[in-house]
């Protein structure tokens, strides 16, 4: 069985999205602010940290271990916040999880739900299979909230409206919330959020939350944010759902201590984000009387099997490599169409999909590896985009889709087989290519399906002679054409 | 083919968990071997700090005020005298407190009110908290509560708009391994850790002050 798509979601592919997305001045402001000053404040508190390359290391060691004995460390898991008091579910896809999260809601009567941000949730599109059981939920984060209300898709995996600036988001709340007054502060806003939130935390019983980390050796789950709104979901609800991918595994409470030093500072440029909740199953007069987890697959096993692309799991979704990357900071995240953005998107939404559905995404990228160089686990991103190109063009030849890239590299390989057949190329390509050389000596344009190499490169024409029409021509030396050297 | 699972049909809630494990694949290791293993993992990473008790607190004090926290340090017999001083120049008088809180910290002339008594709405009625803490670590300025005497439920913490945090130096770390540690003994009860008033950048990246959680915190360290 396969993974529900999330509607909406995939589509058009990454260069017409970005295409697009390029036009618009005001929101490639916005993202290279937001953008940059994420990327200086991380570089800054990463750089008074001596050990960072130590704390890479081990972060990227525990994640690889427990990917290779996932099974053992989840069953672990279930056992431990059993006896502590939770409820453990499973769910093999998208639509096994909303399920499950509508059935509990429903079972307590509860018309409005609770959300701390979680990206998890928007991969299964909960929200919509809410709505579709008349169930509001409310998204208490900050940024989802502007998403929510403003009804938009995120585009970072940690600041998800960083496309929009003050003056964007005080159009949203003055209509949304009905303030006619808004001022356009960023006090303010955050002000006006507090307000229109706060007595729906103290009345709404039922919150549902993703998880940073599960915990095996307790059964515990780890929640990171800012406002304090997680916070609020966590302990005032009478009941709580945690929707977590089964990567998220940790061995030990321990651990915490690599990975609470190395995603603050990648996600936020901070030493430490103000508030990371670890609970553990029920505690009598401390939070929720009713707490379920739900281990989400959806796609994530296949990954697992796959030995080049299973780092692609370590990840703990900081968004260091949406900052530091090039595409990204150009395009935003929209143009990726998918929950998943940047390079970890590129590499994460087409394993998680079927790949046919995101073909584009691998190629969303420069290979420049700024990705892999702040990645707090070391996932080799480039490597990854690599093998998933292998994969596409791969399935292209066998299933003979007549893709101009398939056809291309299969000419090339055809002329670059032969000498004869390589100096035919080459004198008919020199002739075809005179009309498209431009005053700059470069090759922008090619017309119909040879258009793709140049929508994002110039080429180089082919040279008046070439190396090997230069070799056969040149004066032979007197002492033949080897030379000799003088004793 | 993997047939473990042998007899009659799972029932339906458990058909998602075998077919996951299934798709993972079973535990090859024993639990001996994974142990071993992860035991094995190597952790060059700094454990232990360098800085001596006085470069801890000062340490401590500088990130916490970074974070817009003030900070005030107080020799333990003057403590209710600098609690009194601080919720008068805040103008508290209505203050939740956990179980457990040492009686020798509160002053006269305020209102003490046991927080875990209290209901949510009730909480955000009062002007505050007063509560102590299990470890507070000065390399990130965090301060970690869990749900222990003193410390109490998190509602407590969070629910009103101001937080005083009294802090001994004895429990001062300078390291975040050092931390972690030091809740090693206690890692299953609700804890939170604490780096400062609740703040969102979600705004063009400006770090604002102030959301969902405190608004204002203070952090008394006895020294």
């Amino acid at each position: 069985m396969h993974e529900t798509r999330v509607p909406g979601w995939n589509e058009p592919d990454f260069p017409s999205a970005a295409k697009v997305l390029l036009e618009e001045s005001q929101l490639r402001k916005n993202v290279k602010h937001a953008t940059n000053v994420i990327a200086n404040k991380r570089s800054l508190v990463v750089g008074e940290l001596k050990d960072w390359q130590k704390l890479r290391d081990a972060g990227s060691r525990i994640r690889e271990h427990v990917l290779e004995n996932l099974s053992a460390y989840l069953l672990q898991f279930e056992e431990a916040c059993t006896r502590a008091g939770g409820t453990v579910h499973w769910a093999r896809d998208a639509e096994d999880a909303n399920r499950i999260v509508v059935e509990l809601v429903r079972k307590h009567a509860a018309e409005e739900v609770l959300k701390i941000k979680s990206m998890t949730t928007e991969e299964i599109g909960l929200n919509d299979a809410l709505e579709s059981a008349g169930i509001h939920p409310h998204e208490t984060d900050l940024a989802e909230l502007i998403i929510q209300l403003g009804k938009d898709r995120p585009s970072h995996i940690v600041v998800p409206a960083l496309h929009k600036n003050r003056q964007q988001v005080r159009e949203i709340f003055r209509r949304e919330m009905h303030l006619e007054d808004l001022g356009e502060r960023p006090e303010d806003l955050a002000a006006a959020a507090r307000s229109y939130l706060r007595e729906r935390f103290l009345r709404i019983p039922v919150a549902v939350s993703g998880a940073n980390f599960l915990i095996a050796e307790t059964g515990g789950v780890c929640v990171v944010e800012s406002e304090g709104n997680g916070r609020m979901c966590l302990t005032l609800p009478r009941v709580l759902i945690t929707v977590a991918g089964i990567e998220k595994v940790l061995p030990r409470f321990q651990d915490l201590e690599v990975f609470l030093q190395t995603l603050p500072r990648s996600a936020t440029g901070e030493r430490m984000n103000p508030y990371n909740s670890v609970w553990t199953g029920v505690s009598p007069g401390d939070g929720p009387e009713e707490f379920h987890v739900i281990l989400l697959d959806n796609g994530r096993s296949r990954i697992l099997h796959d030995e080049e692309a299973r780092q692609t799991l370590k990840c703990i979704r900081c968004g260091a490599c949406q900052n530091a990357c090039p595409v990204y900071r150009q395009t935003g995240g929209h143009a990726y169409g998918s929950v998943y953005a940047g390079p970890i998107g590129a590499i994460l939404t087409p394993q998680l999909h079927k790949l046919e559905e995101s073909e584009s995404l691998p190629y969303a990228s420069s290979l420049c590896g700024a990705c892999y160089e702040v990645c707090p686990v070391k996932i080799d991103i480039p490597e990854v985009l690599i093998h998933l190109r292998g994969q596409i063009v791969r399935r292209q030849q066998e299933t003979g889709k007549l893709e101009p890239w398939n056809i291309g590299m299969q000419m090339a390989a055809m002329a670059l087989k032969n000498g004869q057949r390589l100096h035919a190329a080459q004198r008919l390509g020199r002739i075809a290519q005179a009309p498209f050389v431009k005053d700059s000596g470069f090759i922008e344009k090619l017309p119909f399906m040879l258009s793709g190499w140049t929508q994002t490169r110039d080429l180089a024409p082919l040279p008046a002679e070439s190396f090997r029409e230069w070799w056969a021509k040149r004066p032979q030396s007197p002492s033949g054409p080897k030379t000799e050297r003088k004793r | 083919m993997n047939q473990k699972m042998s007899g009659a049909p799972l029932p339906a809630s458990r058909e998602p968990r075998a077919e996951i494990l299934r798709r993972i694949g079973e535990p090859e290791k024993t639990p001996e071997e994974i142990l071993a293993e992860y035991s094995g993992i190597s952790r060059e990473y700094n454990r232990a700090g360098s800085l001596g008790a006085d470069g801890r607190l000062q340490m401590l004090e500088d990130r916490l005020r970074e974070y817009d926290a003030v900070v005030y340090r107080a020799h333990p017999q003057a403590l209710p005298e600098i609690i009194a001083q601080i919720l008068t120049g805040r103008g508290k008088a209505r203050i939740a407190v956990p179980r457990g809180i040492p009686a020798e910290w509160l002053p006269a002339g305020f209102e003490f009110v046991l927080g875990e008594d209290s209901s949510a709405p009730e909480l955000d009625a009062m002007d505050g908290v007063l509560s102590g803490c299990t470890v507070a670590i000065a390399a990130t300025g965090t301060l970690v509560l869990q749900n222990v005497p003193g410390q109490g439920a998190r509602k407590l913490s969070l629910v009103p708009d101001y937080h005083l945090c009294i802090v001994a130096s004895s429990q001062v770390v300078e390291t975040v391994p050092e931390g972690f540690a030091a809740l090693e003994q206690s890692k299953c009860s609700p804890t939170t850790l604490i780096s400062g008033p609740s703040a969102t950048a979600d705004i063009e990246m400006t770090r604002i002050k102030g959301v969902h959680g405190p608004r204002f915190l203070d952090v008394v360290l006895i020294a």
